[in-house]
């Protein structure tokens, strides 16, 4: 009872003083308002004009499945972009929504929506909008200030897993969406889209399809575009490319240059090639306790004695990495960077 | 509507329970419009994550006093910092206390124009490697000013200011931190009126390698009083901090146009004022933009003075002082490792009670650990300065 008075209290305050104000002056106070799905809503039935699509290597979100959706404003297209991210139309939207099964054995039964985000990019830039999906799952309210839920799943070896699940509020979504102090989209760079995805109408690649339904412009030749593996897959290039992907999309939102972990001088993103910036053989510069009494960041050889991977298996607030949006540890990933740093040659 | 705002404000305040208190506050950092004052409630108040303020202008954060309005993150679960702010212009921190955050308790990135007033940024469970690095920490900032503020209990530095510019930091308190007061790669900084005491370090003035803003310049730290800086090296291993002397009262690392005057520099045990190289960290360098030596360094018109007794004997170079000097250890120490790219190197001047050393480590190197024959240098008069600095009596 308390919590619908509350619902509905943050609704009335919305009304009266938040649409009043800027940034949210972009947003709607619902999910449903902005009509991108239709019927039931938690079943994700698109409407006319929003597209699904996949990201190959994806950022770790406390083992959430991630459902994604763009959409463009009518007649307007992408410009294509070799490096980064695309260039959007103002009005475009992705949509991003977090969801567990009660069992991730049987991961299409028991379904609790979590959250949708939004990223809308208005003429002021994008911003990005976290909406939270009521009990009665029905529709996602926006909550700027974020939130907090208790979760639970059953994991694939049959665990049962319990946290706080961390709604991010609006600074944080720019905290890792940022680029040299503006906010972009990450996900939306040729090299994690270019693969293959099962439409309703058939399988294409993501881009051809962008390409067919005129919502790009400029694409070069698909063969020409560089990919970025699935680390999940280990058909999906080379361990030192799958664990380069996992520490891409998990790390170099932060740690690139123009980017808040900037001062620590690790970089992390695809593209380093310098061995220093990317930790081998380098020491913390800011770390405080977060060194765990270890001297460099990737000690070749040897992952347990590297900080990265210390800090990846941490639970710890001041210790753990990423900062934000993590409470589980990913087995797989540690696994993945683990057996990299294992087979780097030392010096 | 004017009505409606007043009824569910009166109806907001009233149903703020104390875990309502962080949604609250971070509801207003997100809806702040430039101009506005946001104000920390007198209290003790519980926070669980983060607070943070991005993207704002003209911005007022103000508490009711240090001692009253407290923001507690002892049962922090989320972010590292206790408050971050970023990507903003002209904010205001005033009178308020951030305490026991998981990481560091006050952080500030890519911010022109960033005040700290009468704000306490502490660890209350004593010094310990547990407690988060950094107490009051502008990074990437321009135009900052800390005045009048306290930093007690950080792993690493209490006040630390990084790769910034313009720089001022004045009557503030530092103790019970492994730093009392640090400046790293910065540009243009004044560090005056502060008392740094009972720190392992008093005030450092760093260069270190592979960062954004590479090189310092032109920073002046006089007028302080930096004392008793004997506490251990609680830093947790692996931090470049951790290679303090405890003991030390200055300590200057392979930075650049550095001024040390009219501070007084007492009864730290082990070194009064250190200038020496980064090949003194004995890390790997790789980073071919970086330059290891100091350079530029002037230290002048400091009261030094020292009681009696030994040094620390828990890091190398102590255990060296103590065995060559006993418990008469010098003030000011050299390493000695002149940048021979540079002619002014060191510049010591009309220091009262300062004796000196130069452990002329280029030529002693290969004697390192043979301290009876290794051949130090006290002649203070090699160090010529090219600037004559008049004598002054204007300490702290």
């Amino acid at each position: 009872m308390f919590h619908l008075f509350r619902k509905a209290l943050n609704a009335l305050l919305f009304i009266s003083i938040v649409l009043c104000q800027s940034p949210l002056k972009y947003a709607k106070p619902k999910l449903s308002d902005y009509g991108f799905f239709i019927g039931n809503i938690s079943n994700h039935d698109i409407n006319k004009g929003v597209l699904p699509y996949e990201v190959s290597a994806k950022l770790f979100s406390d083992y959430a499945i991630k459902s994604r959706f763009i959409v463009l404003p009518k007649g307007q297209k992408i410009n294509y972009k070799s490096d980064g991210t695309f260039d959007f139309p103002i009005g475009s939207t992705l949509i991003k929504t977090f969801y567990y099964p009660s069992d991730f054995r049987e991961p299409n039964n028991n379904i609790r929506l979590m959250e949708t985000r939004l990223l809308i990019n208005t003429i002021e830039g994008w911003l990005g909008f976290p909406y939270v999906w009521n009990n009665e799952q029905t529709d996602a309210f926006l909550e700027i200030a974020g939130d907090r839920l208790e979760t639970s799943f059953i994991n694939i070896q049959g665990e049962k897993e319990s946290f706080t699940y961390s709604v991010p509020n609006f600074n944080q979504c720019k905290g890792c969406h940022v680029n040299q102090t503006q906010m972009k989209p990450i996900g939306t760079k040729a090299r994690l889209l270019n693969h293959d995805y099962e439409y309703a109408e058939g399988t294409m690649n993501q881009l051809k399809k962008w390409s067919a339904l005129e919502m790009i412009n400029n694409l070069p030749e698909i063969s020409s575009i560089s990919h970025t593996p699935n680390y999940d897959d280990p058909n999906d290039g080379t361990l030192e490319e799958r664990a380069r992907a996992w520490i891409d999309i998990n790390c170099a939102h932060c740690h690139r240059l123009g980017a808040p972990g900037e001062t620590s001088g690790l970089f992390l993103n695809i593209e380093e090639t310098n061995k220093t910036r990317l930790g081998v053989y380098k020491p913390p510069v800011a770390a405080g306790r977060a060194t765990g009494n270890l001297k460099y960041t990737i000690l070749p050889g040897n992952p347990e004695k590297s900080m990265m991977i210390q800090r990846m298996l941490s639970k710890d607030p001041g210790i753990m990495m990423p900062e934000l949006g993590r409470k589980l540890v990913h087995k797989e990933g540690i696994e993945l960077v683990s057996e990299w740093i294992k087979h780097m040659e030392k010096e | 509507m004017r009505y409606l705002n007043t009824l569910l404000t009166f109806i907001l305040i009233n149903t703020l329970s104390a875990s309502d208190i962080e949604k609250d506050l971070q509801t207003q950092f997100i809806l702040a419009e430039p101009g506005d004052t946001i104000l920390i409630p007198e209290g003790l108040h519980n926070i669980i994550g983060t607070l943070s303020i991005d993207g704002k202008k003209d911005l007022f954060i103000r508490g009711f006093g240090m001692d009253k309005s407290i923001l507690s993150f002892s049962n922090q679960t989320e972010g590292a910092q206790g408050i971050s702010i970023t990507n903003s212009s002209n904010i205001t921190l005033e009178d308020f206390t951030v305490r026991d955050s998981k990481g560091d308790a006050i952080k500030t990135q890519y911010v022109d124009g960033i005040t700290f007033r009468g704000i306490t940024a502490e660890w209350t469970g004593g010094p310990k490697p547990s407690n988060g690095a950094y107490g009051l920490y502008p990074v990437q900032c321009t135009n900052v000013l800390i005045e009048f503020c306290i930093a007690i209990g950080a792993s690493d530095a209490g006040i630390y200011v990084g790769q910034s510019k313009d720089i001022i930091v004045r009557n503030s308190k530092a103790f019970h931190n492994v730093a009392g007061i640090e400046i790293e790669n910065s540009i243009n900084a004044e560090v005056y009126e502060n008392h740094s005491y009972e720190n392992t370090g008093g005030v450092l003035v760093f260069d270190l390698p592979d960062l954004v803003q590479i090189r310092g310049d032109n920073i002046h730290v006089f007028q302080n009083l930096i004392e008793n800086n004997n506490l251990n090296n609680f830093a947790p291993p692996g931090n470049i901090v951790g290679k303090v002397l405890p003991g030390t009262g200055v300590m200057i690392l392979a930075a650049n146009n550095v001024h040390i005057y009219e501070n007084t520099i007492r009864n730290n045990k082990s070194v009064g004022t250190g200038i020496v190289s980064y090949f003194i960290t004995e890390e790997p360098m790789t980073d071919k933009t970086y330059n290891p030596y100091t350079s530029d360094i002037h230290v002048y018109n400091n009261n030094y003075d020292r009681n009696v007794g030994l040094p620390t004997l828990n890091y190398e170079i102590g255990k060296l002082m103590a065995i060559k000097y006993g418990r008469t250890t010098p003030d000011i120490i050299y390493d000695g490792m002149q940048d021979p790219d540079v002619h002014s190197g060191l510049c010591l001047q009309n220091n009262i009670q300062a004796d000196f050393t130069n452990l002329d480590i280029e030529n002693n190197f290969e004697k390192w650990y043979s301290p009876f024959i290794s051949n130090f240098s006290e002649d203070k008069t090699i160090y010529k300065c090219l600037t004559n600095h008049k004598i002054s009596t204007n300490s702290y």
